[in-house]
């Protein structure tokens, strides 16, 4: 498979037909694996580090799970290429900036994708839609197994599987989701949600993962811990708290809707305003103002057939997408024109928000998903 | 932005290191600057402040001149990094990240998965440790038959776990 493929099709996650996909926008688990008695990638010299590519990536490439895989050496893609990756969270930012001796190979469907000699030897994710960390672990597990037999993964029957950084060791797992929360933001009662949510050991990070800002309401949420809890355990207890946070967050549209419907109807109109008629415009700009279309889409203040275009905007409005997709490289002036132009002509065939279905949906209180379980 | 090592007040702080050519940014607030001591940004390793305070420190104390056999990595190359060199620093450096661990982690051992072939490990471990209190016990009875059937079981089972 080649990387055109890739740019051509959205990965299953992005067209949002998971359990509570208004809500929870993606879910993911990785685990970190490592060979017995090499060294880690980070300590690795260039020869070491290619020895070890070696021994994985052919065992990784003939998965049955990676038949018509795209598999490529990180010294072969681009720095938009990979940038294209971290934009669809198929490989980390760290992984980014790795070259010789460090592979990337994911499925088709782009649920599946396997970073090696990353910070440890293997970095295996599967990413769902919707709230489906079950069935994400289970697909990510299924992989473990099989590699086992074919590599010797280094273990330790007390501290589990050894990984690069001890934060990591024991399970080796980081199970996390990607929420979107407009009404808890609008409402200021974010920081309050992060803060709880830290307090039982879970963390709460931006959009791309560690140390970045958290923008067009999205929030990540992810185990903290890998040591002295089963995978199920962490999975339960974490997908138990993002149920809880997107009943808060249905809770706090209501509210919006029914005290402050004059203040959320302003900013769905000055969002569609904006976007439509705008002629430059940053990312971070892009996807606040996006954000708050999506829950104008979600509160039927725009047709529910209306949601992919905006879902895919999100990604298509990031920088190296848009730059893989015009076929040059721009500066930032040039991006934030093009990004304009883009959402202007996709918003062309959007219908004005509808202020009357708000009000009509807030008082037949259809908004609230029924709770489905995975 | 919120202070990492709080994570309830506002960053007021903004650190960046540039360690080994890769920039590390810490977001402190004002309170835990303050008792992290950092007014002087390079009396201090980020690491420390990335993994836990004292990180570093609890390392170097278990294994002051400490250097593993397998692959080289030293205490001061954690300090540098907060990663360690390979699977087998874990056992040179236990004793000073037994603490870290218990502090970073819910728990102290690992009750999760495990590769197949572990299971298959610590079986027989379970089994040598059984038939060696048996021997001792046979021993001390002086029942030297079933001592004497004990001794050859083990001796099988150490053939099959050099295997």
């Amino acid at each position: 498979m080649k990387f055109s493929n890739i740019m051509a099709s959205g990965g299953e996650w992005l067209r949002g037909e998971g359990p509570h996909h208004q809500i929870v926008v993606s879910s993911r688990v990785r685990l970190a694996r490592n060979l017995r008695q090499h060294p880690f990638p980070g300590w690795a010299k260039r020869a070491a580090r290619s020895q070890i590519l070696e021994l994985i990536k052919p065992r990784v490439e003939e998965l049955p799970e990676m038949q018509d895989s795209f598999s490529e050496l990180l010294q072969d893609l681009s720095a938009l290429e990979k940038q294209v990756l971290v934009e669809r969270h198929l490989i980390s930012r760290e992984h980014a900036a790795k070259s010789v001796g460090s592979a990337v190979v994911m499925n088709r469907r782009q649920t599946l994708s396997i970073m090696v000699n990353e910070e440890d030897h293997l970095r295996m994710q599967s990413i769902r839609s919707g709230l489906q960390l079950k069935g994400a672990f289970k697909l990510v597990d299924k992989v473990d197994s099989t590699l086992e037999g074919k590599l010797d993964f280094a273990y330790d029957p007390k501290l589990g599987y050894l990984t690069a950084c001890p934060t990591n060791v024991g399970t080796g797992m980081r199970a996390s989701a990607m929420l979107h929360l407009p009404g808890l933001v609008l409402s200021e009662m974010i920081n309050q949600v992060i803060q709880a949510v830290n307090k039982i050991g879970l963390a709460v990070r931006g959009l791309y993962g560690e140390g970045t800002e958290a923008m067009g309401n999205l929030f990540q949420i992810s185990n903290q811990t890998t040591l002295g809890e089963k995978e199920d355990e962490i999975i339960g207890r974490l997908s138990k708290v993002i149920e809880t946070i997107i009943e808060k967050e249905h809770d706090a549209r209501q509210v919006l809707m029914q005290k402050k419907s004059n203040t959320l109807w302003d900013q769905i109109g000055r969002a569609y305003g904006v976007l439509t008629f705008a002629h430059a415009m940053t990312s971070k700009e892009a996807l606040n103002l996006l954000s708050i279309i999506k829950l104008g889409v979600d509160l039927g203040a725009f047709p529910e057939d209306r949601r992919l275009p905006i879902d895919e905007l999100f990604i298509d409005t990031q920088p190296a997408h848009l730059q893989k997709s015009s076929q040059q490289k721009l500066n930032a002036e040039e991006r934030d024109e093009l990004r304009a132009q883009i959402i202007r002509d996709r918003l062309r065939v959007f219908p004005k928000p509808d202020i009357s279905k708000v009000a009509r949906e807030s008082e037949n209180n259809v908004t609230s998903e029924p709770p489905k379980n995975e | 932005m919120l202070c990492d090592v709080c994570k309830c007040n506002d960053a007021t702080v903004f650190l960046t290191q540039i360690l080994e050519g890769k920039m590390q940014k810490v977001n402190l607030c004002d309170a835990c600057s303050k008792e992290k001591g950092v007014q002087d940004p390079t009396g201090f390793a980020l690491a420390d402040l990335l993994l836990g305070i004292g990180a570093a420190e609890e390392i170097e104390k278990g294994a002051p001149t400490q250097k593993c056999v397998v692959c080289g990595f030293t205490q001061a190359d954690f300090k540098k990094s907060g990663r360690l060199g390979c699977s087998a620093c874990y056992v040179t450096f236990a004793e000073g990240l037994g603490s870290l661990l218990k502090a970073m982690h819910k728990g102290t051992e690992h009750v999760g998965k495990l590769p197949q072939r572990a299971h298959r490990e610590i079986e027989l471990s379970d089994r040598m440790r059984s038939l060696t209190e048996n021997l001792q016990k046979a021993v001390a009875e002086e029942n030297y038959e079933t001592a004497a059937s004990l001794r050859d079981q083990i001796k099988q089972l150490e053939m099959e776990l050099a295997s």
